[in-house]
């Protein structure tokens, strides 16, 4: 039996009628050097079953140690996001069979976590301020990853076989979880993607994750619920997971707003559900039913003795908050003179801190800046990557600039340079020697190729000599053109003037 | 040469440093002594008799290139509980699910035994997973003791037990979460110590119930238990519940016990401990127990633990909670049997829990199911962890009165193989006196006490301490045998018959 699921509603008229609540729960992999409760490395990408040992593969009689790194991220997290700390907390058993995970329980704080009752101010486009309640923000271990083979959509359910990589399994994880957020109507799929956008801001500037949603290493979960405008009752919510980029977020809160409001028009009702998000088609569909309601059975971990965080720790590690991102946002765009639209353009494109570092290489941020959004933008473009994946440091750049300030480069011969170093072919300078790139500054070789031009338009030298300077522009055309755009042009001009005076 | 197993381990021990004998003879006397009778007794799942030379020949090697053995019982024979990983030994729980499975690390406690030059002389049998009283809810059938093969050894622990009456190791390993070490020993009149928890590593001990597994010494003396102690106590980074702090100095203790002298020393009797339920011949064997440490200048005193009769209860819902979440792990997706019935993980998973699992072991996950259920936790595990509480301070307040308590170990000799194995409250019963100790985590010992008057079997007497307190636990022990065994003519289990073949 097949039931049609009723028509999407246009999202004007949901707001029209209903008032959608928010939540999000926000999943970070720490990149601690090893893993939450053993000494292995959790670097990504290694060969499937490489990064494992008795306690990450749940091997009978192996018992966990919690990595201290990894509350001290934790409680920095909690710090940046207001909260309070926990001084004393104890880790849970979550029970569930599942073959990722080798224990079949996951080690989570449960009802005590390590940072309690936060918020963060996100700023949508606009400027206009909303305030998320952050509820509480704790640790957990990740999970292996399955793959399923010969099933329909990736799916365990009618596959012929799963792989199984446990390099992830015993990763150590965040989970931050919002309040409800309500009364953001129509700007609910706005107000989502900028609180997670400033999230993973937040969290890359503690320098405690890489936060990278395209690797998983931050994932989101969209609870969504509708409720009759005005009528004050908390509508069901749903859980859509598998978001997996800040554009996904934004795409599922308006999706699941127009699905739910189809279903509550149509008479129906809402259920309980855990809904999985699919990016191509950009809609929501719902994961395996179950028969019944999944009951974990918490009880507190009786391998692990309880986190008990001094206040002198907690104070240390307040002391070492780096300035928030957007504050120190604000600070850039003042120093550098940048329009709102300019500083939300080099935030998107990712470059700020691409043109801080250069800078901080002693570039003038005006060229770093050039650089940055204009030649090496097209050529991640070009190449398809982001920009901070280029296979060139800021530091390079900055060296490209410097030899072009000094005069050894100019602009077209500073471009191949960086096209020398982007194609692997070493340090600018490097790049210059190998290629022969120096501008030509050498009088001897220049007069020679004045000279000649000089002789091949005398009408032009008449001119020049008749004051009319700016006619030494074509004879400074063929030099260029006779000495391959490598002579340096305004020493070139100099030499015109002199040779015919 | 068979007198060889007649030794104790710090005789034996003293003959191989001297080199009086050689390691080699000392471990292949017990491997011929186990050769002859372990078809009758089967301590033994496994026998590692080619490890076991080799070990003894290093030893052999160092004592003659003068080098000072590895610790004092270098070169000693040793039963190692089945429950402990070894990586050149299959490591089984007694249970069909680890068939066979060679782990591939060492337990903490297992490289500490090999890093004293102690032999390790295979693996011995238990309850599946530890759960039971009597052995026979081993997967590969009970063992029998050697006082009346037609009786139990005690449970789980009954390998190793049996081992040492049996004379075919004068040392073995055992582990205590209600009585497992302290019950076999009572009925094979043998020492057992369950040590404070955290005073041995669990790493690498396949867990039956976290939060109250201790592994412990077991020998034929109060001193070899002593010296055993040392090796296998001390901190363990890789157990985060293991004590940081100095190993009490049993061996120490154990030798001032051993002169006789108990003056100034406070024994409480627990009240509780001593009311209905115990054979007659435990009772006198308990009395007379009394009396004698009176006469050695000890001081009696009744000491009331009220909280003591529901500790049987609290334990049965806490060691089933545990139970039900450590053995979740066994799944067939890793190691172990695997069922491959049915086409899903899931069935596998089914399938191999079905027929891996005894039914003892079954019936204590359905329990710990049970007792974790969303809306049954807090009557069920929350209410027990309260009397948990309660039982620690009925000990903090006993030992105000006095530096040990003691009761019998167990409420009877040595039943019938069968008697009880269909009628699991019965079985139950026989931890009713050691149970307490393992819920408030701290010390206690069985010393041979005497024999039934009625059936002529061992009684042993329980030693409790508090935590860290086991010098003063062992100079009781000590003393109590020293003086029994002068008043008896000799030590207990030297009455052990011959096992008949």
């Amino acid at each position: 039996m097949t039931t049609t699921a009723p028509a999407l509603v246009d999202f004007d008229d949901v707001l029209a009628r209903y008032e959608p609540t928010l939540g999000l729960e926000v999943h970070v992999e720490l990149s601690t050097a090893t893993k939450m409760f053993c000494g292995c490395p959790t670097d990504f990408g290694a060969e499937p079953n490489t990064q494992v040992c008795p306690t990450c593969l749940g091997l009978p009689g192996s018992l966990p140690v919690v990595n201290q790194a990894a509350v001290e991220a934790a409680i920095r997290i909690g710090l940046a996001l207001n909260c309070s700390i926990a001084p004393w907390g104890r880790f849970a058993r979550k029970n569930y069979f599942y073959p990722d995970m080798p224990k079949n329980f996951q080690t989570s704080q449960y009802d005590e976590p390590i940072a309690v009752n936060g918020w963060m101010d996100v700023q949508l486009e606009d400027g206009e301020v909303v305030r998320v309640g952050i509820e509480r923000a704790h640790m957990e271990e990740d999970t292996g990853k399955s793959l399923h083979v010969g099933g329909a959509d990736g799916r365990i359910h009618g596959a012929e076989y799963s792989l199984l990589d446990y390099n992830r399994a015993g990763v150590p994880l965040i989970e931050i979880v919002t309040k409800m957020i309500p009364d953001t109507g129509a700007r609910a799929p706005e107000v989502a993607r900028a609180y997670v956008t400033q999230l993973r801001d937040l969290i890359k500037s503690l320098g405690v994750s890489d936060v990278r949603m395209d690797q998983g290493s931050m994932r989101c979960d969209v609870n969504l619920s509708l409720s009759p405008t005005g009528s004050g009752v908390l509508g069901t919510r749903t859980e859509t997971k598998n978001v997996n980029s800040l554009r996904s977020v934004e795409r599922a809160v308006r999706f699941e707003m127009q699905r739910q409001a189809g279903v509550l028009d149509g008479g129906g009702s809402i259920v309980q559900e855990t809904r999985h998000f699919e990016e191509q088609s950009g809609s929501t569909r719902p994961g395996r039913r179950k028969e019944t309601s999944e009951d974990y059975r918490y009880f507190p971990e009786p391998d692990l003795v309880p986190i008990a965080p001094s206040a002198e720790w907690v104070e240390e590690l307040r002391g070492t908050l780096p300035e928030l991102p957007w504050e120190h946002r604000k600070r850039i765009q003042e120093a550098w003179g940048l329009s709102d639209e300019e500083l939300r353009d080099l935030v998107n494109a990712g470059a700020l801190e691409l043109i801080e570092a250069t800078v901080a290489e002693g570039a003038p941020a005006g060229e770093a800046r050039s650089w940055w959004v204009a030649y090496l933008a097209q050529q991640a473009n070009m190449r398809g990557v982001e920009l901070a994946d280029l296979p060139i440091t800021p530091a390079q750049v900055a060296r490209v600039i410097a030899l072009v300030a000094a005069g050894d480069l100019n602009n077209k011969l500073a471009r191949q340079v960086v096209d020398g170093v982007l194609a692997g072919e070493g340090e600018p300078d490097e790049v210059v020697e190998k290629r022969g790139l120096k501008v030509v500054s050498d009088d001897g070789a220049l007069i020679a190729a004045v000279d000649e031009a000089l002789a091949a338009q005398p009408d032009v030298v008449e001119k020049i000599k008749g004051g009319k300077v700016q006619a030494a522009g074509a004879i400074v055309g063929a030099v260029m053109k006779a000495t391959k755009g490598q002579a340096d042009a305004k020493r070139v001009r100099e030499l015109i003037i002199e040779r015919c005076s | 040469m068979s007198d060889l197993t007649r030794l104790t381990a710090a005789e034996l021990a003293t003959r191989i440093h001297t080199g009086d004998v050689s390691a080699v003879e000392a471990a292949q006397a017990h491997l011929d002594r186990i050769a002859e009778v372990d078809g009758e007794v089967h301590a033994f799942l496994h026998v590692g008799a080619e490890a076991a030379l080799a070990n003894a020949a290093l030893v052999d090697e160092a004592i003659k290139a003068g080098t000072a053995p590895a610790s004092p019982l270098a070169g000693v024979p040793l039963a190692l509980k089945d429950v402990f990983t070894t990586v050149d030994m299959p490591t089984t729980c007694g249970s069909k699910m680890l068939e066979g499975w060679r782990p591939p690390y060492d337990a903490t406690l297992t490289a500490r035994l090999r890093a004293a030059g102690i032999t390790i002389m295979g693996k011995t049998n238990m309850d599946e997973f530890a759960m039971g009283s009597s052995t026979e809810h081993s997967a590969y059938g009970p063992t029998r003791n050697p006082w009346d093969l037609s009786r139990i050894p005690g449970g789980s622990g009954g390998g190793s037990a049996a081992a040492l009456a049996a004379f075919e190791a004068p040392l073995a390993i055992g582990t205590d979460t209600g009585g497992s070490i302290r019950q076999p020993a009572a009925v094979t009149g043998t020492v057992g110590v369950k040590p404070t928890y955290g005073g041995v590593s669990r790493y690498g001990l396949v867990a039956c119930a976290s939060s109250l597994d201790q592994g412990g010494p077991c020998a034929r003396t109060v001193l070899d238990a002593a010296l055993l102690h040392e090796v296998i106590a001390g901190h363990d980074p890789l157990d985060s519940t293991s004590i940081d702090a100095p190993v009490p100095a049993v061996v120490e203790a154990a030798r001032i016990g051993a002169q006789g002298d108990l003056s100034g020393v406070r024994i409480g009797v627990v009240r509780e401990l001593g009311g209905e339920g115990y054979q007659p011949g435990v009772r006198a064997s308990f009395d007379a127990a009394l009396r004698r440490l009176e006469k050695l200048g000890a001081e009696i005193v009744e000491v009331s633990c009220p909280h003591f009769e529901y500790g049987l209860a609290a334990y049965y819902l806490i060691l089933p909670s545990e139970v039900s979440s450590n053995l979740a792990r066994f799944d067939a997706m890793r190691y172990g049997l695997r069922v491959d019935k049915g086409a899903s993980a899931e069935e596998v998973m089914a399938a191999t829990r079905e027929a891996g699992f005894g039914p003892e072991a079954k019936r204590r996950i359905i329990l710990g199911t049970y007792a974790l259920s969303s809306g049954y936790y807090d009557a069920y595990y929350g209410q027990a962890q309260k009397v948990r509480t309660l039982i620690s301070r009925d000990f903090a307040a006993a030992f105000e009165q006095a530096d040990v308590l003691v009761s019998p170990t167990a409420p009877t000799t040595a039943f019938p193989i069968g008697e009880k194995v269909d009628d699991p409250l019965a079985m139950y019963l026989n931890d009713l006196a050691t149970i307490p100790t393992n819920l408030a985590g701290v010390a206690g010992m069985s010393v041979p006490s005497g024999l039934a008057e009625e059936d002529g079997l061992p009684v042993g007497l329980q030693v409790m301490a508090p935590a860290l307190g086991e010098a003063v636990m062992y100079r009781v022990g000590a003393a109590f045998e020293a003086a029994r065994d002068a008043d008896e003519g000799g030590p207990l289990i030297a009455r052990v018959p011959e096992v008949a073949k």
